[in-house]
Parts: structure tokens; C-alpha cells; sequence
């Protein structure tokens, strides 16, 4: 039977479910008329509104044959392909695995019309006895999942009476399904986070940890050539990049713009001049970032070079890492101002007033009282940014550029984790060389170290909100 | 008690408006250097608003307007010449709730002296912060720990260093918005008793909920009612023999 049909109708059970046992909730339930609120004419009253009888119930038909054809939709495929095996035909499969399997999928694809004829004669023997085993199983496990849907739903109408407590019942059915909700959240953070440990440590098995960490050379593609994998994976050179554009010339735009517009904001602006001007400032944050990375990349990075090549540099690249950094620090800017705001905005109105009181000028408040008061959440808003800037992919990708130099040069192109990561990676790859499992050891460095970021600055500015609460 | 021969401070018909709405209405009083002055009444009646025109803190608040002529030794503190920031260096606030900044002791005391620039040396901001804090009632208790937190002391122990960091910039007048209504009986005697020393020095115009401590700190009491002065005089006679009935009324607790 159609996988669709079976929960369209399961679907449709349930309904009736609820209906029904609505009803016989409503019919138990004493008439609302007549103002005596309590058991009248000795009958009890419902301890559950009618609703959460019919949810009860509802629930009973839904969720065990849902679940049952979930479960049976992952384990049918190989009890189809073990009754099929037990054809006469299965017989002439070879004893090779691996073209065993490919014609088993063969026969199997044409079985459930995802394929028009099979190429294997072998595989055209096993068409029929799998389609039938499919067809076997599809029908057992709609029945079954019937009768679940039937039984439960016969068992919750069952246990409707006047006292039966629905309303705790669902309560509690609704706090597990969000449970469940949250537990995917964590266990897929868990999964990625073990499946990046599961391939550094593939690639740490082939490279150095020391060599990979403290290493001054970055040339994969040499490694991939067959010239060894010693001194071809020193990330240095991108971690450097990674800081110096990120952490470095991003900051020395975002800190000081991102805390002025701040002040500005919280301290100057008139509120009608507020109310216009910080939601233009958050616009910033939802420009996309590939929309940033053209503009550092076609706008910025060529006057960047004709400017310093005007000034007498002679070593200016196309693609230099101040193209990308002061992009992205004008990226993060909304970032750091409005965790500078609302740290500023939490400071008390008293604070300040007694610095006005005391004959300060706004100016001067600013400085000796709000800033100081605001700083371990100013503090924590930088590092937070950051983290988000040294994470940045898609700006560094297109400004700037893929060779790994170990310089201070603003105008000389310097490459990130974040771009080698997508360099990489993208292409035609095997996934067993060292070349592309060093993606992920550089995946694991950017996670503990944005990771270790997040929680000091979390920390900080917590403690920050404890102190005036 | 005998009116003083010139007031330190006086406002002429002023009216205070918050956006439409008239918090002040027609308020005319004199304030002297050698009587604290008490502004008493019930909640929402305009005596905190009024208080806070005398140092022109009302400037903070964008929808405020303040009418009618307020001087300072004769000069009008909403003329257009005033210096707003010199004004409240000379008319100083403690607030209802202490507001240490959180910053040490002593550089809270020595917060207004750096930023007038009333110390030329470390030593004389030394001099300063130990007489302030002396005058203060406080120094015995903080002299061994003054890089310590502000905030670190006790609520009367941080009113008294609010006080104290008032006093430190050498005001002529002290405005005080109901400085006790935060503090325990305890901390509150302490702070009356200063107000008493401090009396003769300054100006102190005190903000109070609390009629018995309008009786106890104060020498001339203004009864403040929804937005009007009622009725000004000496304390005694207010609180003994009032001339207006809503005086009384408030007074005996009618209401309020």
C-alpha cells in the first residue's frame, strides 16, 4: 500500500478519534445550565475539558502507528531483500559481494519504478520476487500499523470517564515532543562536533598535530602530488591570516565605529532620531555576506591597490587582506553596537545622574562612568564579534586570496582557515588524502577557538548583568 | 524662625510642564544658607520635580519645560549665559537611592575635584578626599580601605560617600531628593545627624516622605500639593499651627 495513503488514513483516524471521544467527554460531562457548579444531580463533573479527551485519544491512534512506520520504513528494505533472496532466482547471484549488491540495487530499482529495465539478466530474474516481497511487507506493515492506530485508539476511548485526568496526560505528551525538539538541536551539535574530531584525528594519524599547529609552511597541493605530507601542512600562515584579517584590521574598524555609533545612539541621538537610525544600522547585519564579499572584492580591493601603488608599495596585491578586513569589520559593526547599547543602555539612569549632578559634562559621564560601568559588556560584545569575524567565509574567499604569506603587510594578499577550508574541499576530491581531511583538522581549530570565544564572552557579560540586577 | 537677609537661592513664578501636562504650577520660594529647608507632601505632588529645576536636572528629561525665574545669589539659572555644568558644580544632588559609581572610594570622592580641576597635585586631591570624607561622617570607617569598591559599603555607607562626593567640589547648595527612603532607621540617623552638621555650610534643601524628618533635620518646611505650594514657613509653626487646612489635613495624616 502507498506510504501516503497509509498516514493520510492514519491521519484520518485520528481525527475521528478526537471527534469521538470529544463527544463521549461532552456527553459525560453535566449540562452547563443551572448555576450549582458541582455534581449536580449526583452526577461528577469532568475532571478534563471535552478538547483534551478528544486529544488524548487523538494521540493514542497517531502516535504508536506513526512511529511504527517509521521504524518499519527503515528496516523493511532488508527484510524485502532477504525474502527476495530466498527466490529459486537469488540462486545464480555471484558470491562476490560487491556485484551481488549492485545487482540486487538493479533489480530493486526497477521493482519500485525507479528504473525502466535492468541491464543484468541476473538482475532481471530477482524483478519479480522482489516485487512481490515488496509488496508483502508495504501490506503487512499497513495493516499492522492499522491495527495500532485501531488499538490505541480503542484503548484511550476505553479510559474516558468523568475523573480520568486527559488534561495531566497531554500535558505530559506535549512536554516530551519538546523535549525531543530540543534533543535534535543537541544531538545533531553532537554529531557534527564528533564527526569533525573523527576526521582531524584520520588526518593527525597521517600529520604531525606539532607540525600542523606550529608549522611556517602551508602547500597542500604539493602533499597531493606525492611529495609528502612533512612540511606541507604548517597552518601558521592561515592562522595568522585568519587573526590578522579578523581579529585585527576588522577590529580596528568595528571596536571604534561599532562603540561611537553606540554612544551616539544611547547618549545623543533625540528619540525620533533613534528610532530612524539604529534600525538602518541593523540593515547592515542582514546584508548578505556574499553581497559584502563583491564589494570588498570588484570595489574595494582595486582602489585599495591603485592607492598603494600611487603611494609607492610596491608588493600591492588585487587581493589584500585589508580589502577583506575592513569589509568585514564594517560587517560586524552593528555587532559590536549593539551589544555596546544595550550594555550601556543597562548601566543606571542613577549613575549617570549623578555624574550630570556632580556638574560632568555628558562627554566626560561618558568616559569616566557609562564607558567604564559598560566595559565587561562592551568587552564581551567584541569578543563575540570575533568570533563571528575569524568564522567569516564567504568575504575572505573572494578578497582575500589563497596564497598562504606569513607578512604584515596589509596590502599583500593573505589567505584564512575559512578559504582554505572551501578551497579544499570544493572540486572533484578523494576523501582519503591528507589534502582534504586537513579541511577538517582547520574545522576543528575554528570551532574550539570561536567555541572557547562565545563561552568567555557569554561569562563576562553574565556576570556583568548579575552586577545590576 | 527669622527669614535670612538675602536668600541663597530663589524661584519666582515657575511653572515646570512635562510635554502638555503642568507638573509645577505659579511655585515662588526662597532658600538660605542657614535653615535646611524640607519639601514635604504627598506622592506626585511636584516636590521632586521642583527640587530637581533648582539644578536645572530637568534638562535630562527632553519633554521638560521650565518656566518663571530661578537665581542663584541673584543671577537667573535659565538665562541663556548660565553655564549649566559650572551651576551644578555650585548647586550639588544626592539622589533617593545611593549611586556610588563603581569606581574606588576615593575616586569617587575624587571624581568632581578632577574633573573642575580643583587639585593640582596628588596631594591636595589627598587633602580633599579626606576632609570630604571626614565632613561626611565616613572617613573613620573607610580610611584603611579607600581603594575598595564604592559599591562594596553598606546602603548608608554609600548615601553618606554620595554625600560625601557632593561635598568634595565645594557646592553652595546641597539638594537632597528623599535621601533616606532607601536606608534603615540606623543609617537614617547617621544621616540626619550630618545634615545637621552640615547645615550653615550650605544650602540644604531636603525631599522627604517622612514628616517626622522634616520635623527633626529642617528649619523652614514648604508643603507641596498636586503641583502647587501650599504653604511655607518655619517648621514649628507648619507643624505646630499650620495656616492652611490641606496643611493640617496632610499633616495629621488625613492624607497622603
Amino acid at each position: 500500500m502507498n506510504g501516503v495513503a497509509i498516514v493520510t488514513l492514519i491521519l484520518g483516524l485520528g481525527l475521528v478519534a478526537w471527534l469521538s471521544a470529544r463527544a463521549k467527554a461532552v456527553r459525560l460531562a453535566p449540562a452547563p445550565s443551572g448555576g450549582a457548579s458541582r455534581n449536580r444531580s449526583g452526577r461528577p463533573l469532568l475532571h478534563s475539558l471535552p478538547v483534551y479527551h478528544g486529544w488524548y485519544a487523538a494521540l493514542w491512534v497517531l502516535a504508536p502507528a506513526l512511529l511504527f512506520l517509521v521504524i518499519w520504513a527503515n528496516v523493511m528494505p532488508g527484510l524485502v531483500t532477504e525474502r527476495a533472496l530466498q527466490d529459486s532466482a537469488a540462486a545464480a547471484l555471484p558470491i562476490d559481494a560487491m556485484s551481488r549488491s549492485a545487482i540486487l540495487t538493479e533489480a530493486r530499482n526497477v521493482a519500485l519504478g525507479n528504473a525502466q529495465a535492468a541491464f543484468d539478466p541476473r538482475a532481471n530474474a530477482l524483478i519479480e520476487p522482489y516485487r512481490s516481497a515488496h509488496r508483502f511487507y508495504s501490506l503487512g506493515g499497513a495493516l499492522a500499523a492499522l491495527m495500532l492506530a485501531f488499538a490505541g485508539g480503542a484503548f484511550a476511548f476505553t479510559r474516558i470517564r468523568p475523573d480520568f485526568r486527559a488534561r495531566t496526560k497531554v500535558e505530559r505528551v506535549v512536554m516530551s515532543a519538546l523535549l525531543v525538539a530540543s534533543l535534535i538541536a543537541i544531538v545533531t551539535t553532537v554529531g557534527i562536533v564528533g564527526s569533525l574530531l573523527w576526521e582531524s584525528l584520520r588526518f593527525f594519524a597521517m600529520v604531525n598535530p606539532f607540525d600542523f599547529l606550529f608549522g611556517l609552511k602551508w602547500s597542500p597541493q604539493s602533499a597531493a602530488m606525492g611529495y609528502g605530507n612533512e612540511d606541507a601542512f604548517g597552518a601558521v600562515p592561515l592562522f595568522w591570516g585568519t587573526i590578522f584579517i579578523g581579529a585585527i584590521i576588522a577590529m580596528f574598524v568595528a571596536i571604534p565605529l561599532g562603540l561611537m555609533s553606540a554612544i551616539y545612539l544611547t547618549q545623543y541621538a533625540r528619540p525620533a532620531a533613534r528610532a530612524w537610525l539604529k534600525p538602518m544600522l541593523e540593515v547592515l547585519a542582514g546584508v548578505p555576506t556574499v553581497v559584502y564579499g563583491y564589494f570588498a572584492a570588484l570595489t574595494i580591493a582595486p582602489n585599495l591597490r591603485d592607492f598603494a601603488a600611487w603611494v609607492g608599495i610596491s608588493n600591492a596585491s588585487s587581493e589584500s587582506a585589508l580589502a577583506a578586513g575592513l569589509v568585514m569589520g564594517v560587517m560586524i559593526i552593528p555587532f559590536v553596537s549593539s551589544m555596546a547599547d544595550d550594555s550601556i543602555n543597562s548601566v543606571p539612569q542613577s549613575m549617570r545622574d549623578g555624574s550630570l549632578a556632580m556638574g560632568a559634562t555628558t562627554s566626560e559621564t561618558i568616559k569616566q562612568v557609562l564607558i567604564p560601568a559598560a566595559l565587561p559588556g562592551v568587552v564581551g560584545g567584541v569578543l563575540l564579534a570575533v568570533s563571528r569575524a575569524i568564522g567569516e567565509t564567504m568575504i575572505v574567499v573572494m578578497a582575500a586570496g589563497l596564497a598562504a604569506n606569513l607578512t604584515l603587510n596589509p596590502f599583500a594578499s593573505v589567505t584564512t582557515v575559512t578559504t582554505q577550508i572551501v578551497q579544499l574541499l570544493t572540486g572533484d576530491q578523494e576523501f582519503e588524502s591528507a589534502k582534504t581531511l586537513a579541511a577538517f583538522a582547520l574545522g576543528l581549530v575554528l570551532f574550539v577557538v570561536t567555541l572557547l570565544l562565545n563561552i568567555v564572552a557569554l561569562h563576562v557579560v553574565k556576570r556583568y548583568r548579575e552586577a545590576y540586577e | 524662625m527669622p527669614q535670612s537677609s538675602t536668600p541663597k537661592m530663589s524661584a519666582r513664578n515657575v511653572n515646570v510642564f512635562y510635554g502638555e501636562k503642568q507638573a509645577i504650577q505659579n511655585v515662588s520660594i526662597d532658600v538660605d544658607t542657614d535653615n535646611v529647608t524640607a519639601f514635604i507632601g504627598p506622592s506626585g505632588c511636584g516636590k521632586s520635580t521642583f527640587l530637581r529645576t533648582l539644578n536645572r536636572m530637568n534638562d535630562t528629561v527632553a519633554s521638560a519645560r521650565v518656566e518663571g525665574e530661578i537665581t542663584l545669589d541673584g543671577e537667573n539659572i535659565y538665562s541663556s549665559g548660565m553655564d549649566v555644568v559650572q551651576l551644578r558644580a555650585r548647586v550639588g544632588m544626592v539622589f533617593q537611592k545611593p549611586n556610588p559609581f563603581p569606581k574606588s572610594i576615593y575616586d569617587n570622592i575624587a571624581y568632581g575635584p578632577r574633573i573642575h580641576g580643583l587639585a593640582s597635585a596628588k596631594a591636595d586631591l589627598d587633602v580633599i578626599v579626606e576632609s570630604s570624607l571626614r565632613r561626611a561622617g565616613l572617613w573613620d570607617e573607610v580610611k584603611d580601605r579607600l581603594k575598595d569598591s564604592g559599591t562594596a559599603l553598606s546602603g548608608g555607607q554609600q548615601q553618606r560617600l554620595c554625600i560625601g562626593r557632593a561635598i568634595a567640589v565645594e557646592p553652595e547648595v546641597i539638594l537632597m531628593d528623599e535621601p533616606c527612603s532607601a536606608l534603615d532607621p540606623i543609617a537614617t540617623a547617621k544621616i540626619e545627624e550630618l545634615i545637621h552638621e552640615l547645615r550653615g555650610r550650605y544650602a540644604i534643601v531636603i525631599v522627604t516622605h517622612n514628616m517626622q524628618q522634616a520635623a527633626r533635620v529642617s528649619q523652614r518646611t514648604a508643603f507641596f500639593h498636586l503641583g502647587t505650594l501650599v504653604e511655607y514657613g518655619s517648621t514649628s509653626e507648619i507643624f505646630t499651627n499650620p495656616r492652611e487646612d490641606r496643611t493640617k489635613d496632610y499633616i495629621t495624616g488625613r492624607y497622603g
